[in-house]
């Protein structure tokens, strides 16, 4: 027997153990903690490789900072030089950045002090939170499609359509307030959702793989926009670039806490997507189902679920969510179409899926986190100077790390879990 | 283990016969206690070091490049190059190496078929090669007939016993008695990690059997004599093709009656698997019918053969019946979670599910530590016995099962066999496939052989096995000795 979740019982009438006392439950609480803290579950790796990610761009930072690499032509007659010059990019840097996404104290001390407005100290969570909202759609999107056993690479052309969607009724539409509103968000789940259903089609009835389907779907929704934005009637009037009309303004999405913050209904709208999920996933049949599919087709198959039904219905609210992600990005801080409206959320949803690992709840805190980066971003290249690529870097580096879990744990020296699953496929010869 | 011993080590599923093979291997590290290997004692840390130690291990499921020839699997890590420097592989060499190895005892091999090309006893031969070109002394064989026809067992033990006449000493992993009795020098039983015994074993089957499982346990079927009614399966005319467009099946008549166990007996790929997925509307048909009370069932889906009666125990149990990853109690439910109780509307009712799978799970006496634990985590006989469970909670009229017992423990084929008699005497119809020949034997009310897509024959289970046997083989009494008394 190769762990303990395995139980073999003897063979004759099975004798009932007496339940194992527990007489220290305390400390046996802080052992537990301590060996998750320790050992290789998901949740450590995951915010190592954050830490790990920070550090390698911490040096990247250094190496490509002017100050620093001045003082290293001195190194060796005043060292102290160099660490301070380090310590000013790498902290000025990170400083920035989060005072640009969570909290800026001395802003905050103004505004306890009335020197400032209140809403200046609530500005940055204001725009980690704008730019959140879209993140998370796309993030849930290609959750979704992930454990029906799908790689949706397509959120990005499924975003745009979902955008278009919205736009159209957006300025094509003049509806009374809520329900031009209501109207615009539905146009643009479904502009997604019909999206998403041409790969879970196509895969479905004639076995084209999802990933090269929707990649090449992606290019031609782009190309859809471009052209769109420029043909009369959705080009804005007085305007020889590529861009469409203003959506009313009966169609954006409110902001939460009036006009001073830009954030707004699309974080909530994010979070009940998410419970929305969550709530699919594991409370509904056809959660049931498609969580069976992206486990085991054969075996769905062979119980008597439609495969080819499954990864269709999974594509499509795959799809509707990255739509709504698109909607969520035109209705809130775009308010307009153009070529790059999207903002490739479509491309960082599948980084925040990853993140996410799967999990509606993860995916959250993920997009949360990625949303942060892009809030923090333009603070750090307006104070530190650094370009906003910085954060482009960031994110790749933790996707990287996430998917070398191997890496991290050599790093960190974690203690392999119990029961990890090369041991139970090495002992498959029960 | 002495030099040219054959050892076998037998135990039921879950016992820690792979585990202790494992840790031989290098591929698991033991918590304590150590290896001695010619009076020394070892560390094996890792595969390359139990090679090093004259360790080859042949695994149950082959590690073999499938689209690569003989001769190049068998050179896999260390390649033979004509130049160094550019690294041209010396392909005559290798081929040299495989004929000479594999005239020498006995494993018939051609070094230059592609390995997918080749049946799956053949490929076994060639992960022996592969042990025995690095010149391992000690062979483990982990449950090397779990996967042959009774043939090609019985070619296996040939070369086990001319591997062991060459010195080599080999440790048989197995729970099947008979063929421990029919090589092994000594025997060792393990049961729920620890060793029970070593003894010769010539001691008796069932002394080894409950030696293994740890209680007395009866090894043939217990049942009365079958009371067929209605005909409840009938098939006609049924002509198939598998992925390659081969005809796999070629006009199957069929009849199965309530109350009777229709065994088919056959060297598996003669077509038993396909015709058994068109039954279960998961393949589709050319010609023919197949009716279940009268009603065609070809053109149905899955979904509708299974509702419509018939229960189906799949013939690659992890592959086709459980999704390992789910919940005993989720997959107890695979086929019906979205009718009531289990569900209203589209919403799950999880205390419905739960309630139903901790019945299920005492009804059929499967060993799991909650209705929350994944399938993953159960032997093979407990994800066997969630299977069951699950098909035989439907209304049944026919129950299909392929391979029910294949790789299963003592204990639990017993039981499942248990499960088959029952369904039978309450009126079920049954069609079982098996390439055993115990088994069809032991359940069967009448044996129909199969060979190249056709049903050669229909004999009852008194028949001579030898007489099944040379039908399995294509041989029937007619071609034998043409115008013989029938």
């Amino acid at each position: 027997m190769t762990d303990g979740s395995v139980v073999e019982q003897p063979a004759g009438p099975a004798t009932t153990e007496p339940p194992e006392s527990a007489p220290h439950p305390r400390r046996r609480f802080a052992s537990d903690f301590a060996e998750a803290l320790t050992t290789a579950n998901a949740g450590t790796v995951t915010v190592l490789a954050i830490l790990l990610a920070l550090l390698l761009g911490a040096a990247i930072i250094v190496v490509s900072d002017e100050n620093v690499l001045a003082t290293f032509q001195y190194f060796f007659s005043r060292p102290s030089d160099a660490f301070s010059a380090i310590w000013d990019a790498v902290g000025g840097a990170y400083g920035a950045l989060f005072k640009g996404s969570i909290v800026d104290v001395e802003t905050f001390g103004q505004a306890l002090a009335g020197e400032v407005p209140w809403h200046r100290a609530f500005d940055p969570i204001s725009e980690t939170l704008t730019n959140a909202a879209p993140l998370i759609f796309t993030g849930l999107a290609v959750t979704l499609a992930f454990r029906a056993g799908m790689f949706n690479i397509g959120a990005e052309g499924q975003a745009v359509l979902g955008a278009i969607a919205a736009g159209l009724v957006g300025f094509g539409l003049h509806l009374p307030v809520v329900l031009h509103l209501v109207v615009a968000v539905v146009a643009g789940a479904a502009g997604g959702a019909l999206y998403g259903f041409v790969p879970g089609w196509l895969k479905a009835r004639t076995g084209a793989h999802e990933v090269i389907t929707t990649i090449m779907l992606n290019y031609i929704a782009a190309k859809l926009l471009v052209w769109l934005v420029i043909q009369e009637g959705v080009q804005r009037p007085g305007r020889q670039d590529a861009i469409s009309k203003l959506v009313d303004n009966t169609a954006l999405l409110p902001q939460l806490a009036g006009e001073v913050l830009r954030v707004n209904l699309g974080i909530v709208l994010a979070m009940v997507a998410a419970i929305a999920v969550a709530w699919l996933l594991q409370r509904s049949t056809l959660g049931f189902e498609l969580r069976a599919v992206g486990l085991n087709p054969d075996a769905a198959r062979t119980a008597g679920m439609s495969v080819s039904k499954t990864y269709v219905m999974a594509m499509m609210f795959s799809g509707g969510l990255a739509g709504l992600g698109g909607t969520a990005m035109l209705l809130g801080p775009a308010q307009s179409l153009t070529p790059a409206v999207i903002g490739g959320i479509g491309f960082d949803g599948i980084t925040v899926a990853l993140l996410g690992r799967g999990k509606p709840l993860g995916t959250v805190l993920a997009g949360l986190l990625f949303g942060a980066l892009r809030a923090g971003a333009v603070r750090m290249q307006g104070e530190a100077d650094i370009p906003v690529d910085m954060v482009s870097i960031l994110q790749a580096l933790i996707v990287i790390f996430i998917a070398a879990p191997a890496l991290v744990k050599a790093v960190f020296r974690l203690r392999e879990q119990r029961a990890a699953g090369l041991q139970q496929a090495l002992a498959k010869g029960w | 283990m002495e030099p040219g011993e054959i050892h076998a080590l037998l135990g039921e599923n879950g016992a820690g016969k792979s585990t202790l093979m494992n840790v031989l291997y290098g591929l698991l590290q033991p918590d304590e206690g150590e290896i001695v290997i010619d009076g020394q004692p070892r560390r094996i840390d890792t595969p390359a070091a139990a090679i090093a130690a004259g360790i080859g291990m042949v695994h149950q499921h082959f590690m073999l490049i499938d689209v690569f020839t003989v001769a190049e699997n068998v050179m896999l890590g260390e390649e033979q190059v004509r130049s160094r420097a550019l690294g041209w592989l010396d392909r005559r060499k290798a081929n040299a190496a495989v004929k000479r190895i594999s005239e020498r005892y006995g494993l018939r091999v051609d070094p230059e078929a592609v390995v997918e090309e080749l049946p799956v006893g053949v490929q076994q031969r060639v992960e022996i090669i592969k042990a025995l070109r690095r010149d391992a002394d000690l062979l483990i064989l982990d449950e090397p007939t779990a996967v042959l026809t009774p043939g090609e067992t019985e070619e296996l033990l040939g070369v086990m016993r001319s591997l062991a006449e060459a010195g080599k000493s080999i440790v048989f992993i197995t729970h099947k008695l008979k063929e421990v009795q029919a090589i092994a020098d000594r025997v060792t039983v393990i049961r729920r990690g620890k060793v029970v015994g070593t003894t010769a074993p010539d001691v008796g089957e069932d002394e080894l059997a409950s030696m293994m499982v740890g209680r007395a346990v009866r090894l043939t079927v217990d049942k009365q004599p079958a009371s067929p009614g209605a005909p409840v399966l009938e098939i006609s005319g049924l002509r198939m093709v598998d992925d390659r467009g081969h005809r796999v099946v070629d006009g199957v008549d069929l009849v199965v009656r309530a109350g009777e166990v229709l065994g088919i007996a056959g060297v598996q790929g003669n077509g038993q698997s396909e015709l058994v997925e068109a039954i279960m509307g998961l393949r589709p048909a050319l010609s023919g019918s197949i009716r279940l009370d009268g009603q065609e069932l070809l053109g149905r889906s899955t979904r509708q053969v299974l509702h419509g009666g018939v229960a189906y125990v799949p013939e690659d149990r992890s592959h086709d019946g459980i999704v390992r990853d789910f919940s005993v109690a989720e997959n107890l439910v695979l086929d019906v979670f979205d009718q009531p109780p289990y569900a209203s509307g589209l919403v799950l009712r999880p205390a419905e599910i739960r309630k139903a799978a901790t019945q299920r799970i005492a009804e059929f006496d499967v060993r799991t530590s909650s209705a929350d634990a994944l399938v993953a985590t159960l032997s093979g006989g407990n994800q066997q016995k969630v299977i069951v469970a699950r098909e035989l909670s439907r209304p049944v009229k026919l129950l299909v099962a392929s391979q029910p017992t294949r790789g299963l423990d003592v204990g639990s084929m017993e039981f499942i066999h248990a499960r088959v008699v029952d369904e039978r005497d309450r009126g079920t119809a049954v069609l079982l496939v098996a390439t055993e020949l115990d088994e069809v034997f032991g359940l069967a009310d009448r044996i129909a052989v199969m060979y190249r897509g056709r049903i050669l024959g229909i004999v009852p289970p008194d028949t001579p096995r030898e007489r099944v046997g040379l039908l399995m083989a294509g041989i029937t009494e007619e071609s034998e000795a043409p115008g013989g008394a029938a």
